[in-house]
């Protein structure tokens, strides 16, 4: 069947996404998705600008317009659940714009998202990961650096509890040092059993972190890499994603 | 000084304390419409009218719900009113929100103002069919009659209780809003709601509950005005129309601002009246129109 299925490896299921179509309005952006994302795994979406990516996570959840196929988050089905009831099956999503509430402080951001399910990190813990927050923390969100936003941006979910993680291209326009350290971050995660879909245009910072990369051009899956094939198909990745 | 300028300090002081209680009304009046605002993106045409309704439903709970009810002894009184009745015209808010306005938050914002702007028309006909267009009056609660002496004027109690129990709510709603984990939900769904949806809150319940809450406030003004305004079908277009020029004023949308703007602009018409009566009734306009030309986004609103 679908290039995602003969993929699949050995673990279990936390999303399967199966011919998804989505639609802005009366733009059909994704034509029939399919992919399988396993427990603890981190998978990247990769992709020209325009290919559809964003707007996967953004189906995902309920963001885009009119929907149809399925996607299975452990076991159940979320295609017509309302937007709010898919998070707290344990979802957590780190928006392409990162999404900080300008009139909110860097706590306030922090706190707001809520508990969806239970083993999310402390506040203590959060801070000792991410050191510049705590300093911050009484800053409106509008005041704070795009690294620092980007931090707050993935810092809130982790507190909530989810365990599967949708991060849009959260490496976008930080300078190398952040990267790195954002690199580290997702490393540590994928230690603690996070499951993780990361949309990336950055395949340098994307490539060594991810067991799978599926790569999505017209709203459709193209390619499928797993990280043992990656060597092998480095060539047809740099015609897809002209880098 | 006074007599300079022909002025008793006493007619001073009594136009002061006129505009603090105006002030008062335009501060719980529009800061409903900016809750409601910033949440629904709709200008809520219809405040006046569920302002009128608090009024209304005061004055029948006093006076005609006991004959209604076959115990001509039975009223709901002031104190009472003053709880259910916000609940009651909250309520209907909420139907209203239900039933109608949710169809519209898709669509530009100019049909949520025709819309409440029709459910105005409509409430009001029909008070004025059920009740003719004259006024009825509402006693002054027993315990709030009488006046305190300030040693330079007599204070009325009731007037007293209008501005601590306004302010108190204005400044309660600012709290909950500015300062509370409830509110930095209103706060960001008034940003980005699907954002705050996508972590999981029920957005468009907390729309239905802060129209509600909106509309609820606009029934307690109007019940705090019953004794003071005489209660009547149109004394809510009357006075909305000064209302939206004090939204403009403050920036659509903002709480401090509606707040603020609202209470200043009721001691402005004060002065007004007491140093060139002639242009007590344009003022609020006369500077709407300004600060519309100087910042269009309203001394307290952002520029988008
Ligand atoms: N809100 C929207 N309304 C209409 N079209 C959109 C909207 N958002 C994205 N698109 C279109 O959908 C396509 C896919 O966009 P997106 O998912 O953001 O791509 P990517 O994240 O891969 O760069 C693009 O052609 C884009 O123009
Ligand atoms: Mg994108």
């Amino acid at each position: 069947m679908s290039a995602a299925n003969s993929n699949s490896p050995a673990g279990v299921e936390m999303l399967r996404v199966t011919g998804l179509h989505a639609f802005y309005g009366e733009s059909h952006i994704l034509h029939g998705l399919d992919f399988v994302v396993n427990r603890g795994e981190v998978v990247t979406l990769l992709g020209r600008n325009g290919a559809g990516r964003t707007t996967t996570l953004r189906a995902m959840l309920g963001l885009t317009g009119k929907r149809s196929g399925s996607i299975m988050v452990n076991g159940r089905e979320t295609i017509a659940m309302p937007t709010h009831d898919i998070a707290h099956l344990g979802i957590g999503y780190c928006p392409e714009e990162r999404g900080i509430f300008a009139s909110l402080t860097a706590e306030e951001n922090l706190l707001l998202p809520p508990q969806v399910a239970s083993g999310g990190m402390s506040i203590e813990e959060i801070y000792t990961m991410f050191p510049n927050l705590q300093e911050r923390r009484a800053s409106p969100g509008m005041r704070l650096s795009g690294g620092e936003q980007q931090m707050l941006a993935i810092a809130r979910i982790l507190r909530t509890g989810a365990k599967l993680l949708l991060l849009d291209e959260i490496s976008e326009g930080l300078a190398p040092v952040i990267v790195q350290t954002l690199g580290r971050m997702v490393r540590q995660l994928k230690q603690r059993g996070y499951t993780i879909i990361m949309v990336e245009q950055n395949f340098r910072f994307a490539a060594p972190l991810a067991d799978r990369h599926y790569v999505i051009e017209h709203g459709r899956i193209v390619e499928t890499v797993p990280m043992n094939e990656l060597q092998g198909k480095m060539d047809r990745l740099h015609e897809l994603l002209g880098v | 000084m006074f007599e300079l300028l022909g002025i008793t300090p006493q007619a001073l002081y009594s136009q002061l304390l006129v505009g603090l209680i105006n002030g008062s009304f335009y501060a719980l009046l529009s800061l409903g419409l900016a809750v409601i605002f910033g949440m629904l993106n709709i200008i809520n045409f219809t405040h006046g009218a569920q302002y009128m309704l608090g009024a209304f439903l005061a004055w029948i709970g006093l006076t005609q719900l006991g004959p209604w009810l076959g115990s001509p002894d039975f009223s709901l009184n002031y104190w009472a009113a003053l709880i259910v009745v916000p609940l009651l015209v909250g309520a209907l808010g909420i139907v209203i929100e239900r039933t109608m306005l949710r169809h519209l938050y898709k669509l530009d914002h100019l049909y949520g103002l025709l819309l409440t702007f029709g459910i105005a028309l409509i409430i009001e006909g029909l008070f004025r069919q059920w009740h003719g267009s004259s006024g009825k009056s509402y006693d002054i609660p027993e315990v709030l009659r009488g006046a305190i002496n300030l040693g330079f004027m007599y204070l009325p109690k009731y007037r007293a209780w209008v501005i601590v129990a306004s302010l108190t709510v204005c400044f309660a709603t600012w709290f909950v809003i500015e300062r509370t984990k409830l509110g930095s939900y209103l706060r960001a769904g008034t940003e980005n709601p699907r954002l705050v949806q996508a972590f999981g809150i029920n957005v468009p319940l907390m729309i239905t509950l802060t129209y509600g809450f909106g509309v609820a406030l606009a029934g307690f003004a109007g019940v705090l005005a019953a004794p003071i305004f005489t209660v009547s079908p149109q004394m809510g277009a009357d006075l909305i129309i000064v209302v939206f020029a004090v939204v403009v004023i403050g920036g659509m949308g903002s709480i401090l601002g509606s707040i603020v703007t609202g209470l200043a602009l009721g001691l402005v018409e004060g002065l007004t009246k007491v140093f060139y009566p002639e242009a007590s009734a344009v003022v609020v306009f006369v500077i709407m129109s300004i600060v519309l030309l100087v910042r269009p986004a309203g001394l307290f609103g952002r520029e988008k």
